[in-house]
C-alpha cells in the first residue's frame, strides 16, 4: 500500500521543491522561467514596502489574536463546565459559529459593522457614543473588527479545551481541596498544568493559521471598495492596505501581478518563518507544557 | 490512547458519587442555587453575543431593499420573497450544484485514498514506516502557500484551468489530516482481530476492507465530515481555478460577486448567504456527536 504513500509525498515534495526553484526566478506563467539569482529575496528585504505593511499587518493578528483566542476559549470552556443542565445547548451555540462559510461570515460582518447603518454603531449610538468607529472602513479599525470576527469563530478550539478540562482528573481537585487550595490556585497549579498540551497545540496552530489568513480578508476589503472581481488584484488590502495580510499580499504577486516567481520567494519566507516560529515553540514548549504520559505527545 | 468516545461526558460531581444522597441543608441549598443562577447568566449573556450576528443576517434576509440600507434593525414589512429573488437573481441552483459536486466528489477521494495510507502506517509493519509518518505530519503544516504556485502550473499546463478537476483531482491522493485522524482512531483496535483475520488467511487488504474499515465508522465520518466542509467553505481553490469561468462558480465565489451588479443589495446577499450555510447547519444537527468527538480527538489525543 506504500504506492499511496509514494504518491502522496510527491504530491507536496515535487510542488514545494519547484517552488523553491521558481523563488530564484522571474516567471509570468507564460514564458519560460528566468534564472534570477537571490534578487526576488534582495527586493522582498530591501525595496518593497507593501513586503513589510503585510508582514506588520500579519503580525498583528497573530499577536493581538492568538492569545486572545486562546483564552477566551478557556474561558468558554470552563464556563461550560460549571451547569448540570444545558451544556450541550450552550456549547451548540458557541460550537456553530466556526462552521460557517468563511465567505458568508466576513460579508455579515461588513453588514453589521456598517459604519452608517449597521446594527452595532447603531447601539453604540443608543448608548451615547457619539462618533463610533467606522470599522472596516477605516484603516485604524479594521484590523481590531477583524479580529471581532475571528473570535466569533472559536468553536473548534473552545471543543478541544472543553475536552482538556473534562480529562482533569477529579482526584487532583480533590487533594487540592483537602489542602485548602483557593478557586485560582486550584486553576493556576491543577488545571493549566493538565490542560498545557492543548494550549501549546492552539498555539502553534493558531501561528500557523495566522500567516495562512485570507478569506475573511479578502472579501471584506473588495465588499468595502465595491470593486469587481477583475478589479480585486488593485483593491485587496482596502481600506489602505489595512487589511493587506500576508498570504493576500502573496495571492495579489501571483495572481494579480502575474509575478509567479516572486510569489514562490513569499511562499518559501513565509514557510521559514513558520518553521522557525514552531520550533521556538517546541523548544520553549518544554518548559511548560505538562505531559501526563511523561512523553513526547 | 484512548478510544475517542464518550470523552465529552460530563464528570460525576463529587460527593456524590458512590453515596445515597442526602438532603442538602438549607444554606448549602441557597448557595448552589446562586452559583447556579451565576453560570447560567454568565452563559446566557455570552449566548446572545454568539447568537447576535446570526439573528442580524436573519432580519436582514427578511427585508426590503431600501431598509437594509437604514438603520432600522426590525423588519417591517417581512419579505419571505427575498428567497425566491434570489434564485431569479443569480443562478443559485447551478453553483450550489457545482459546490455539492466539488465538495461531495472530493469528499470520496480524500476518503478512498486516506483510509489505505492510515492503514498501511498504522497496521501494517515496514521499515520507514515511522520516518513517513512524520514526514506526513510534516505536511499537515506546511502552509499551502508554499504548494500552490508549481500545482497552478502543473493544472495550466494539463489545460485544467476554468475547470473543476484541479478541485477534485489531488483529493485522490491523500489528505495529511485525514490520514493522521484516520490513523489515530486505527491504532485504537486491538491487534487480536487483525491476527485472528491472518490465521483464516485474509489477505492485508482483506483485513482493512472487512475488519478494520467496519470498526472505524465513526472516524471515517468524521473525515468525510470535515472535509465536506471545508470543500464547502472553501474560496481560495474556488478562486484560482474557476473566477474565469462563471457557470462553474461556487456559492463562495458568487456570494462575494452579489455586489458588483448595481449596488449592494445586503438583503438579497443575507439570503443567499443564509442558504450556503443552510446544509452546514443541518449537517451539524444530524452529526454533532461526529463533529464534536472528531474536533477532540485531533486536538487532544496524539
Amino acid at each position: 500500500m506504500s504506492p499511496w504513500i509514494v504518491g502522496f509525498l510527491a504530491f507536496i515534495l515535487y510542488p514545494m521543491l519547484a517552488t523553491l526553484y521558481f523563488s530564484f526566478t522571474r516567471y509570468d506563467l507564460l514564458s519560460t522561467p528566468e534564472w534570477y539569482g537571490i534578487q526576488n529575496y534582495v527586493y522582498m528585504f530591501t525595496k518593497d514596502p507593501n513586503f513589510w505593511v503585510a508582514v506588520r499587518n500579519t503580525l498583528w493578528i497573530i499577536v493581538f489574536g492568538v492569545p486572545l483566542q486562546i483564552g477566551l476559549s478557556i474561558l468558554t470552556a470552563w464556563m461550560l463546565t460549571k451547569p448540570r443542565k444545558g451544556m450541550k445547548i450552550y456549547r451548540t451555540i458557541f460550537f456553530m459559529p466556526s462552521l460557517a462559510p468563511p465567505v458568508a461570515v466576513a460579508l455579515a460582518f461588513v453588514f453589521i459593522f456598517n459604519p452608517a447603518t449597521g446594527p452595532i454603531n447603531v447601539v453604540l449610538n443608543g448608548l451615547g457614543w457619539e462618533d463610533p468607529p467606522l470599522w472596516f472602513f477605516s484603516a485604524q479599525w479594521s484590523k481590531p473588527a477583524m479580529l471581532i470576527l475571528t473570535l466569533w469563530g472559536i468553536g473548534g478550539t473552545m471543543i478541544i479545551f472543553l475536552a482538556g478540562l473534562l480529562d482533569v482528573p477529579r482526584q487532583l481537585y480533590e487533594a487540592a481541596d483537602i489542602e485548602g487550595a483557593t478557586g485560582w490556585q486550584k486553576f493556576r497549579h491543577v488545571t493549566l498544568p493538565t490542560i498545557s498540551p492543548v494550549i501549546f497545540f492552539s498555539l502553534v496552530t493558531g501561528v500557523i493559521y495566522g500567516f495562512q489568513f485570507f478569506t475573511q480578508a479578502y472579501v471584506a476589503s473588495i465588499t468595502v471598495s465595491g470593486s469587481t472581481t477583475t478589479q480585486a488584484a488593485a483593491s485587496v488590502g482596502a481600506p489602505n492596505e489595512s487589511l493587506m495580510f500576508y498570504s493576500v499580499y502573496l495571492w495579489q504577486q501571483g495572481w494579480g501581478n502575474f509575478r509567479m516567481g516572486y510569489a514562490s520567494a513569499l511562499a518559501w519566507m513565509m514557510f521559514l518563518v513558520t518553521m522557525v516560529c514552531t520550533l521556538i515553540l517546541v523548544r520553549t514548549s518544554r518548559r511548560w507544557v505538562h505531559y501526563a504520559g511523561g512523553g513526547f505527545r | 490512547m484512548s478510544a475517542p468516545t464518550g470523552v465529552v461526558t460530563r464528570p460525576v460531581p463529587s460527593g456524590t458519587r458512590g453515596v445515597a444522597p442526602r438532603p442538602l441543608p438549607p444554606a448549602e441549598r441557597r448557595r448552589r442555587f446562586l452559583s447556579s443562577l451565576a453560570t447560567h447568566s454568565m452563559l446566557i449573556v455570552a449566548s446572545v453575543m454568539f447568537l447576535l450576528p446570526m439573528v442580524f443576517v436573519v432580519t436582514t434576509a427578511l427585508m426590503t431593499d431600501q431598509q437594509s440600507l437604514t438603520r432600522r434593525i426590525w423588519p417591517e414589512p417581512f419579505v419571505w420573497s427575498n428567497f425566491l429573488d434570489v434564485f431569479q437573481r443569480i443562478e443559485l441552483w447551478r453553483y450550489t450544484l457545482n459546490t455539492t459536486l466539488i465538495a461531495t466528489l472530493s469528499t470520496v477521494g480524500v476518503v478512498l485514498s486516506s483510509v489505505p495510507v492510515a492503514y498501511a502506517l498504522s497496521r501494517m509493519n515496514w521499515r520507514g514506516r515511522q520516518a513517513t509518518f512524520i514526514l506526513v505530519l510534516a505536511t499537515l503544516m506546511l502552509p499551502f502557500q508554499v504548494t500552490i504556485v508549481p500545482l497552478y502550473v502543473i493544472f495550466v499546463r494539463l489545460d485544467w484551468i476554468n475547470t473543476l478537476l484541479p478541485l477534485i483531482v489531488p483529493a485522490f491522493f491523500g489528505d495529511a489530516f485525514s490520514i493522521f485522524l484516520l490513523r489515530q482512531f486505527f491504532l485504537t483496535v486491538p491487534e487480536e482481530l487483525s491476527d485472528a483475520a491472518r490465521v483464516d488467511g485474509a489477505t492485508e487488504w482483506q483485513i482493512m476492507t472487512r475488519v478494520i474499515v467496519p470498526l472505524a465508522k465513526p472516524a471515517i465520518a468524521a473525515v468525510a465530515l470535515f472535509n465536506f466542509l471545508y470543500n464547502w467553505n472553501d474560496f481560495f481553490g474556488p478562486l484560482l481555478y474557476l473566477i474565469g469561468n462563471n457557470r462553474l462558480w461556487t456559492l463562495g465565489l458568487a456570494l462575494s460577486e452579489f455586489r458588483t451588479m448595481h449596488h449592494v443589495e445586503w438583503n438579497l446577499t443575507m439570503a443567499a448567504s443564509l442558504m450556503f450555510m443552510a446544509p452546514v447547519i443541518v449537517l451539524f444537527f444530524l452529526a454533532q456527536r461526529v463533529f464534536v468527538e472528531g474536533v477532540t480527538l485531533t486536538g487532544v489525543k496524539g
